[in-house]
């Protein structure tokens, strides 16, 4: 199929303009000088990769990304942001010298990545296009089939919780410990 | 097109409109409205106070923790949504299911509270 062929389909035009949008994005992410500016970029491409997620018809997923990375990973980005520098975004710093070995081991994930998708899924036809997966079906594999996975997953929040907790909290004196006691 | 990209295209549809709708009413009023900037009225409204230092300052650390508590109890609410479609089915299994994996991260806040992290001082 050349690629003219493959733009008379108005999905594919969808998806031409909607991966450019997160390619742009994803590049602004690394060379913005604000770091504010850059998560804000990243929602954008986030956004993008919920589109493309809608786009394979795993409706649910998409809306996960919005409501998890979107709504909640990103505030934590900004508040970390928020919370390190004063005053914020405006950093010198950003810039390092060293960019090639960082630009090789980019290349060189993306190039692995491709590879891989390409030699397990390279030749496989997507039956479901245009038919989202209910999310019914989702719930009945994850409470079923895999809930083992599924209750694990509770545990490595656990695990995620504490940790923050033990990170953020700050140590109380014998002291506050004391008072707190008391109370 | 399947009935699924139809439905989409709608919502494409709406926030295409609502962008133009917003750039029109702004790009009209930019060129009806009488242009006369002053100190006063380029000043950042705040509840009609005048602002106080700038608006890029540095946040108390202390919200860092409930945006960290939020992050982990949105990706609970995420597994509730499929759960709640199908509990009927399931019955009783899928109630005790959700209800381990609820009490497992009820631990977790337990923990918060205990070490005082909740607490604002």
């Amino acid at each position: 199929m050349s690629f003219i062929d493959w733009l008379g389909s108005p999905v594919n035009w969808v998806f031409l303009v909607v991966g450019l949008a997160i390619l742009f994005s994803s590049w602004r992410v690394v060379t913005a000088k604000n770091v504010v500016h850059a998560a804000l970029y990243l929602v954008a491409a986030l956004g993008g990769a919920a589109i493309l997620f809608l786009m394979l018809s795993a409706e649910f997923v998409a809306w996960v990304v919005v409501l998890v990375y979107i709504g909640a990973v990103l505030v934590l980005f900004l508040f970390g942001i928020m919370i390190t520098r004063a005053p914020t975004g405006k950093d010198v710093g950003l810039d390092t010298p060293h960019k090639t070995s960082p630009a090789l081991l980019s290349v060189a994930t993306f190039v692995l990545l491709s590879w891989a998708s390409i030699q397990a899924f390279g030749t496989t036809q997507v039956e479901s296009v245009g038919e989202p997966t209910s999310t019914e079906v989702l719930g009945i594999a994850l409470l079923g089939r895999f809930v083992i996975p599924f209750e694990v997953v509770s545990f490595v929040l656990l695990a995620a919780l504490i940790g923050g907790v033990t990170i953020a909290r700050r140590d109380l004196t014998p002291a506050e410990e004391e008072e707190r006691r008391a109370v | 097109m399947s009935p699924y990209f139809e439905s989409y295209l709608t919502v494409g549809a709406f926030a295409v409109l609502g962008a133009i709708l917003v750039m029109v009413m702004l790009g009209v009023a930019a060129v009806l409205r009488p242009s006369n900037p002053t100190t006063t009225k380029m000043l950042t409204y705040e509840c009609g106070v005048d602002p106080v230092g700038s608006g890029w300052s540095q946040s108390y650390v202390r919200y860092y923790v409930f945006g960290l508590l939020f992050v982990i109890f949105d990706v609970e609410a995420v597994f509730i949504f499929p759960w709640a479609i199908v509990l009927e089915d399931l019955g009783t299994f899928g109630l005790v299911e959700m209800f381990i994996f609820i009490s497992v991260l009820i631990l977790g806040l337990i923990y918060a509270v205990r070490k005082g992290v909740l607490k604002w001082e």
